[in-house]
């Protein structure tokens, strides 16, 4: 129910916000919800928001157990 | 002795503004229309000062004809304006029956207040869009309503062209076994327009595609067997989903798309997820889409690259008999959906 | 897209689809719930159903927040936009929504009603400090992965001492939601439910984490499998279901590790937490009364709740009579089994909780799927 997407930050700014990068859109958001988040780290964005960071070890370890072959 | 004319100061294209005096038929009026509109569109019909312009028909030729109004809001947006969109989509609308746009004629609703120097930008972006067309303005007209009740200037262009008389381009055309073509990629003028919106700012590269696409016409005409073209259309408001749709019900077809065919830039793709949007619903105002019978396809194709409106012109499907007339889907991970009509207007999600 | 079209590989889907029809026992039915309406969506837009086993029916739930949004809170918002002249914010979703006496957002809109609609609830903050002579209300829906942004807002307008400013809350919650669907005494009503396991939400776990899921597992043996939002997520955990039932499992397992941990966000439910709290009741569309599934704002920021500060009372309207969003969302019936739908329930004129958005059971059905009900000559 929850449109939100992984984009990076490409810059922080004062008073909690930050730019981050979707697919080369910026977009100004606020990251009060994830203080720790970095210059060059990935959000989950909902509604202007970041609401996480995106562990990307995490992701690739995703990607790797789709290609993984069936046990039946 | 001539007599001598009243003396009138020229226009204040600096600072002055429309008021409800430049409508009232009389001297203010036609002030506006010599300074601001003639002299920009300037062409022999207009100068001839009727309020009509003589036409001819050659021998063998059919009259297309085609309007459209202009509401657009913003007024300027990246890659183009209201008066550079007026030209164009009349222009291409005339064009997507495979007709050769000649002349155009345009009347304006100018809202009082508004800034003469915005005026005198859009009419010569206006009239450098008509002479880059070969399509003067050969005839005008201009009104103004009270402040409010007018979103600066509306404007609605109607085009005149010409075809050979046995040309039969249209959206009921379209048979089982028929290719699809689109010209290129889809979604930017919508997203461009959609950049400038107060409460949705975004920064984004995308520009308008906004752009005549009669010469694109031509020649992919000319590289084909007549009849070999079933229909042209550009798919303007609503976009790519919605124009297939209304020549699936006007042919009495369906068709299957391929997803993972149709060109989007990656920025356009991103911008529409990030407001919850599908390309495939958004406005596009210089893309074509073309139905060809299934054995010119390959020319059709190499004609739409060879030209530089179509370079990422692509083959999205295939025309199939289906009663129900349903545009389908193949998806981009191989599974299958309905692209349905538009449901009124396209609005951002956050669910 | 990074970390997004990876996701929609084609190639990568065929081999899941494969494993998902390869391990799928073919003496049983299986039946999943995906709580969010953004996995339905996605379910849909990218033709995921047709690459599932054909023995294996998802059924889609109630987390839609518009479809749930009950009539009468709209016409609490519109009643606030025509007849109190106030600056009412909105997202898009809920503009079309018909309420009562054929009004909806966009209609109201059209009659003279301010009414603007906002990406961000900090875009209608914003909007109050523009115009401080008018009153501005925003007009709050959605579940966990919202209300967050919501609280922030609310925190931000009482630190900086805003007073035009206000949250009509509708924010509800999920596992109570879930808890309804599975020992409501409406299920003995409708059959038993052939739920074998949730898919479940991805970004309202990222708030909540992945423990509250443990208690359905435990108490109703079934299994729930947190799931990414892209096409490639929704199938691997779906294939994650599958083997737990297989297996005669009944955990919570987490496919979207990439962004959801047992805990979830500490510092949004910790905003959440400072400025909501739980409402005994609340009607969801298509549902009935629910205990405890939804918030209200807390006595501390009364003056930025709008329904105390002009007063609001709520007024239920009933759906159509032979409206079936109840069975729909209890995963008992079918949009095709209802006999409005695809008749006069359409996403035009939508008359039930399921057509109202995009995501809804019937709505996700009727603009995507509708093409296989057509009877194969």
């Amino acid at each position: 129910m929850c449109l939100a997407l992984p984009a990076r930050i490409v810059e922080r700014l004062g008073d909690e916000q930050a730019v981050v990068d979707l697919g080369g859109v910026r977009k100004q958001i606020s990251v009060a919800l994830v203080p720790e988040a970095q210059v060059g780290d990935y959000v989950i964005v909902h509604v202007g928001h970041a609401l996480g960071l995106l562990d990307e070890a995490e992701a690739l370890a995703s990607l790797a157990l789709f290609a993984e072959l069936s046990r039946a | 002795m001539s007599p001598r004319l009243a003396y009138m100061k020229p226009l204040d294209l600096k600072s002055g503004r429309i008021d409800m005096n430049h409508g009232a038929g009389g001297r203010v009026g036609a002030q506006l229309v010599e300074e601001l509109f003639v002299r920009a569109f300037d062409n022999p019909y207009l100068r001839q000062g009727n309020d009509a312009a003589r036409l001819t028909v050659p021998q063998g030729m059919r009259l297309v004809m085609a309007t459209d109004a202009h509401v657009i809001s913003p007024l300027f947006f990246p890659g183009g304006d209201i008066g550079s969109l007026a030209v164009h989509g009349t222009v291409n609308d005339v064009a997507m029956l495979g007709a050769m746009p000649l002349y155009l004629s345009a009347s304006f609703i100018l809202e009082e207040g508004l800034p003469l120097a915005q005026l005198a930008r859009i009419v010569e972006s206006m009239a450098a869009a008509a002479r880059h067309c070969g399509t003067p303005v050969v005839t005008g007209d201009t009104k103004v309503v009270e402040r409010g009740k007018g979103d600066g200037v509306f404007i609605s262009t109607t085009g005149l062209g010409l075809m050979p008389a046995q040309r039969d381009i249209g959206g009921a055309n379209a048979r089982p076994g028929d290719v699809l073509l689109l010209s290129g990629s889809i979604g930017e003028h919508g997203v461009a327009v959609l950049s400038q919106r107060e409460s949705l700012q975004f920064d984004t590269e995308i520009l308008s595609d906004s752009a005549p696409l009669h010469l694109l016409v031509a020649a992919l005409l000319s590289a084909l067997p007549e009849g070999a073209v079933r229909v042209l259309r550009d798919p303007t408001r609503g976009g790519l989903a919605t124009t297939l749709n209304e020549i699936a019900r006007q042919s009495a077809v369906g068709m299957l798309l391929d997803e993972a065919a149709i060109p989007v830039q990656p920025q356009v793709a991103a911008a529409c997820e990030m407001l919850g949007l599908d390309p495939l619903y958004i406005a596009n105002e210089g893309k074509l889409v073309a139905i060809v019978a299934a054995e010119a396809a390959d020319t059709a194709l190499s004609a739409l690259r060879a030209h530089p409106l179509g370079v990422h012109a692509a083959r999205i499907g295939v025309v199939q008999a289906d009663p129900q007339r349903f545009v389908q889907m193949r998806t981009g991970v191989g599974g299958r959906r309905v692209v349905d009509w538009l449901s009124g207007e396209a609005l951002p999600r956050i669910c | 897209m990074k970390y997004v079209d990876e996701f929609r590989d084609q190639a990568l889907a065929r081999n899941l689809a494969a494993s998902l029809l390869a391990e799928a026992d073919t003496a049983r039915r299986y039946h999943f719930m995906e709580f969010c309406g953004g996995h339905t969506h996605a379910l849909a837009r990218h033709g995921v159903l047709d690459l599932l086993p054909p023995n294996l029916r998802m059924i889609h739930g109630p987390g839609c927040p518009v479809c749930v949004l009950p009539v009468g809170r709209i016409d609490m918002a519109l009643q606030l936009a025509l007849q109190r002249g106030v600056l009412l914010c909105t997202y898009g979703d809920v503009m079309r929504v018909p309420a009562s006496a054929g009004l909806s957002l966009q209609r109201a809109k059209a009659r003279g009603a301010d009414i603007r609609m906002v990406y961000s609830p900090a875009d209608a903050l914003h909007l109050a400090r523009a115009h401080p002579t008018r009153e501005v209300v925003f007009l709050a829906i959605g579940f966990e992965t919202t209300t967050p942004p919501s609280a922030l807002v609310l925190r931000q307008a009482a630190r900086a001492g805003i007073s035009n400013f206000s949250l009509l809350c509708n924010h509800v919650l999920t596992p109570p939601a879930i808890t309804h669907i599975l020992q409501s005494p409406e299920a003995a009503q409708y059959g038993r439910l052939p739920l074998d396991g949730f898919v479940g939400p991805a970004h309202v776990s990222i708030v909540i984490g992945s423990a509250p899921y443990e208690p359905f597992a435990r108490a109703w043996h079934k299994p729930v499998v947190i799931s990414g939002f892209e096409p490639l997520d929704l199938m691997q955990s779906i294939l994650m279901l599958l083997r737990q039932v297989n297996d005669g499992r009944a955990e919570v397992e987490n496919q979207f590790t990439r962004a959801v941990q047992r805990y979830g966000n500490a510092t949004a439910q910790a905003v959440v937490a400072e400025v909501f709290e739980m409402r005994d009741s609340f009607e969801w569309r298509g549902l009935g009364e629910v205990p405890h599934s939804a918030l209200q704002i807390r006595p501390a920021f009364a003056a930025f709740d709008a329904e105390r500060r002009f007063d609001l009372r709520y007024q239920p309207v009933a759906d159509h009579k032979q409206c079936d969003c109840g069975a729909i969302l209890r995963g008992v019936k079918q949009p095709t089994d209802c006999k409005l739908f695809a008749t006069v329930c359409t996403p035009e004129n939508p008359l039930g909780s399921c057509m109202v958005s995009s995501e809804g059971s019937c709505a996700a059905h009727y603009s995507y799927g509708r093409f296989r009900d057509a009877v194969v000559i």
